[in-house]
């Protein structure tokens, strides 16, 4: 027995250890009942990011639906020129020219969040900083060596890294070398309306599932007690 | 086990709550379960208006769009052709539109919003085929009455170049009129109805 | 009075089926053991879940496409465009889990009353096809989203036949129908999923219920209803399934849905157990993710696969561990069913099972360093030697005298008194600062209340001597 509680420390302890490896992750601060938020976070998206990737799983006119937007609004303000209400969001850039251009195919975002995290979109588009080692002159603390460009530097500015020695080790840490045309509180609201929209595109059923639930838990309960008072009922005869 | 002593009323009425609560819930769930076969927003997107630039159309051209995936046409149609029309009449089961579907700017003798240009949507009303189109007068196989007109292979209805049908045909109504309106004058929208109709 | 159509259309009917009979059968004159507890629900949950995979099953297949290149896209499509698609989703891929959670539960209690053992043999033996059976349904089904892990999944799983000395790469090569698991793989794999497997698993249930409707329900005493019979011929422990248990097993049902509905409203991922975080990227042969594990299911399997050092050993543990389950009816030698009435060292034996088995669980969901993989051997050890040392262990047992009449057992809410002194003992009552003149009963009895460290003490070793008792 006693070797077995060992053994079970032992175990804990090794994996504690294994999670602790990699970066710290700064938190997103995503509210998906805020629709302001929500719709800055598309209009970022079609100027920054539309470009190279599509969320080819999510129209328009669902984000007009979602947000209660006027679908002409949407059209005008985040869908780029030409676009009808019920196209989904595709980018217009051509598959062979990203591979020229970057090595690689820029992947749909329609699930990324799903897939990373919030935590962790914010933190991958906070965390570039100047390399002059890579192709486009800029690597990512979070993802090392992303075949990414920087599409938010002139807002953000241009980030240095810096190694600090600290009793735990080498720390890496991003210093803001050259002011951008946004300040970091703006900015880092910017990226927060991104991700917000990209947890939202990730599954756009989430908020109507979260209100329903509420109700169906409720009818549950109903049944339950029913459920419950009618065996109490019939087990009278048994005991 | 003792039954004696027992409120049978109190346990009716359980039953019937539970009984009650539980059909609830399962028309509740049955919803979901039964709008899942509803047509997704995918087809109502690929169902969306349709737009038609009339400026290279000939006359007597019939072309084919597709709207909700169902084949719509368009015809300009002669000044020959809207004089025939007129002297139909009396061989039509529903010449004034009465019985059959269309939009109120639709519902005239040559069943159009301009005289000239036709839409319609091109399935018969007897059982869904789509109607070949035949503008010739009295060709060999159809005979000497054939006046020019959509025929339905299947099962051999007669409609006219209004998309009127003929009487002692199977089809029972003329041709539908999709909802449609000018943008401008050579740019027609199919699926969106014109102003002051609903669709 | 005159009989209504209705009637005799009923009595047309009843003419020709049996279904009088059958319902008084199977439902209000087949007698289970009066003594059924909280273990006993699992068997029609089980049931119910299978109901909701059809059901959910049969709406998906209406709008998924078993197709390499359209399946992870019709999946999302189902998410976002098909009206209600994620409910149906979500209710199918949590019932996934919660099938395997309600059977791991219901397989637990047959080896705690020892539900397998004679006359039940048969019923074992199917309900364990029945496992297998659900294993192949939920690793078919697991491919066709088409995600990473789906398709790497597949790869590691389908490789594993491979192992088989002479006919193992002609074989795995025949299962994926490819030289890697493709196009031809999804789709028979949606084969196997949405119809053959399915009739399986329907036929295998019928047997099941067949089988233990002739010798009828064991007991947590486990003893034998049916020797002790009234002058009607009906067991004195024995009370009619139908209202009785019927009535009974829908609150379980009811407290089994809240639980259902809390996941898929709230968390259908479950933390990346219940959907897996990689799987919602698209499937890509070049590229495998950097940590790949099987859904939390089949991770005590996994990790056995991994904790033996050679290939096709390790598939023939794995497997291993499947077949000895198979055994235990001839494997455990003591003919006292229920663990109530065992002796010590089984009861040990059991415990250690259940936490090696638990721990192999989490250790397949971990990748796997070296000290996780001496640590898993350790447990793989446990697991299979608490099987296959049964013969010897349960000869020695020194078992206790098995009652003749069942015996009661406190229902939940008998417990409750005992509960809130407990709650009582632990806990101390700060004194109110402030008396606005109001009487907060709820609040006297938890929020002005400050853990008691001197009660505390107590319980738990009140607890740990209990437990100690309970072990022997």
């Amino acid at each position: 027995m006693k070797n077995l509680i060992t053994l079970l420390l032992l175990l804990t302890l090794s994996f504690g250890a294994y999670a602790s490896e990699g970066v710290e992750l700064q938190e997103a601060d995503v509210d998906l009942g805020d629709k302001t938020s929500l719709l800055r976070g598309a209009k970022h998206f079609v100027t920054y990011c539309l470009g190279c990737h599509s969320i080819k799983h999510v129209r328009y006119l669902r984000i007009a639906l979602d947000t209660h937007a006027d679908e002409k609004e949407v059209l005008k303000d985040i869908a780029p020129f030409g676009a009808s209400i019920y196209d989904p969001m595709l980018s217009a850039m051509n598959k062979h020219d990203a591979e020229r251009w970057f090595g690689t195919q820029p992947p749909d975002l329609s699930l990324i969040a799903r897939v990373r995290g919030a935590d962790w979109l914010y933190s991958y588009l906070k965390s570039y900083y100047s390399d002059t080692k890579r192709p486009f002159g800029v690597n990512n603390l979070v993802f090392e060596d992303t075949a990414m460009p920087n599409p938010l530097w002139q807002l953000q500015g241009e980030q240095h890294i810096e190694t600090r020695k600290t009793i735990y080790g080498d720390q890496k840490e991003l210093l803001l070398a050259k002011e951008g045309v946004l300040s970091e509180k703006e900015f880092d609201l910017m990226v927060n309306d991104l991700v917000t929209f990209l947890v939202y595109v990730g599954e756009p059923t989430q908020l109507d599932r979260q209100s329903m639930g509420k109700y169906v838990l409720i009818f549950l309960f109903l049944f339950l007690v029913l459920a419950y008072l009618l065996k109490k009922e019939y087990w009278k005869d048994i005991h | 086990m003792n039954n004696e002593g027992v409120d049978q009323s109190k346990r009716q009425f359980l039953t019937t709550a539970l009984t009650v609560v539980g059909a609830v819930g399962t028309g509740y769930l049955a919803v979901p379960f039964l709008s899942q076969m509803q047509p997704s927003v995918k087809t109502m997107a690929a169902g969306a208006p349709v737009d038609v630039d009339l400026s290279k159309m000939e006359t007597g051209q019939l072309i084919r769009v597709a709207w909700r995936g169902k084949p719509v046409w368009v015809l300009n149609r002669t000044p020959e052709v809207l004089a025939t029309l007129k002297t139909l009449d009396g061989e039509l089961r529903d010449p004034e539109s009465l019985e059959s579907l269309q939009p109120a700017s639709s519902k005239n003798a040559v069943r159009s919003v301009k005289p000239e240009i036709f839409v319609a949507v091109g399935l018969c009303t007897h059982l869904g085929c789509s109607p070949t189109f035949r503008p010739e007068v009295s060709p060999p196989d159809l005979g000497e009455k054939w006046k020019g007109g959509f025929f339905c292979p299947c099962h051999g209805s007669w409609f006219d170049l209004a998309g009127r049908v003929y009487s002692g045909v199977p089809a029972p109504t003329n041709l539908e009129v999709p909802p449609h309106r000018y943008v401008t004058d050579t740019l027609l929208i199919v699926g969106e109805p014109a102003e002051g109709e609903s669709v | 009075m005159k009989p209504s159509r209705l009637t005799a259309c009923g009595e047309w009917v009843l003419d020709r089926f049996p279904l009088a009979s059958l319902w008084k059968d199977h439902m209000t004159h087949y007698y289970a053991p009066r003594n059924f507890n909280f273990w006993y629900f699992f068997g029609s949950l089980a049931l119910l879940v299978l109901v909701n995979q059809f059901i959910t099953g049969i709406l998906l297949t209406m709008n998924y496409k078993p197709d390499a290149k359209l399946a992870f896209d019709s999946v999302e499509y189902i998410m976002r465009d098909v009206s209600w698609g994620w409910l149906v989703r979500y209710m199918h891929s949590t019932g996934a889990s919660a099938f395997f959670i309600v059977v791991y539960l219901h397989m637990f209690r047959g080896i705690m009353y020892g539900s397998f053992k004679q006359p039940r043999e048969l019923i074992w033996i199917f309900g364990m096809l029945i496992f297998v059976a659900l294993m192949a349904e939920a690793f078919m089904g697991y491919l066709l989203p088409w995600g990473q892990m789906s398709y790497w999944g597949a790869q590691v799983i389908i490789s594993l036949f491979s192992a088989i000395p002479v006919i193992g790469d002609e074989l795995s090569l025949w299962i994926r129908g490819d030289y890697v698991v493709s196009d031809a793989t999804l789709n028979r794999f949606f084969a196997f999923h949405v119809i053959a497997v399915p009739l399986v698993l329907v036929m295998l249930v019928f047997m099941h219920i067949v089988a233990l409707h002739e010798v009828g329900s064991n007991n947590p005493d486990g003893i034998d209803i049916k020797k002790l019979k009234d002058k009607n011929g009906i067991p004195l422990d024995g009370i009619p399934f139908h209202p009785y248990y019927t009535v009974k097993d829908l609150v379980g049902v009811g407290v089994f849905l809240i639980f259902f509905a809390t996941v898929i409203f709230y968390m259908p991922e479950m933390g990346g157990y219940f959907l897996e975080h990689a799987n919602f990227i698209p499937a890509d042969p070049m590229k495998t993710p950097e940590h790949i594990a099987p859904v939390w299911y089949f991770t005590p399997f996994y990790a056995i696969l991994r904790a033996i050092p050679d290939k096709f050993a390790g598939v023939i543990g794995m497997g291993g561990a499947i077949v000895v389950l198979f055994l235990l009816p001839w494997l455990d030698r003591n003919p006292v069913r229920s663990i109530r009435y065992r002796g010590g060292i089984y009861k040990k034996a059991l415990a250690l099972f259940v936490i090696s088995f638990i721990a192999l669980g989490y250790l397949g969901t971990q990748p796997a360093t070296p000290v996780a993989t001496n640590v898993a051997r350790v447990f793989t050890v446990i697991y299979f030697g608490f099987f296959l040392l049964m013969p010897l262990y349960t000869r020695w047992e020194k078992t206790k005298p098995v009652p003749d009449r069942v015996t009661e057992e406190l229902s939940f809410e008998e417990q409750i008194p005992a509960l809130m002194e407990t709650f009582e003992e632990i806990t101390e009552i700060t004194p109110e600062p402030v008396d606005d003149g109001q009487h907060h009963a709820f609040r006297s009895v938890f929020f002005s209340r400050r853990p008691n460290p001197e009660g505390m003490r107590n319980v738990a070793t009140r607890l740990a001597k209990k437990l100690k008792e309970s072990l022997d």
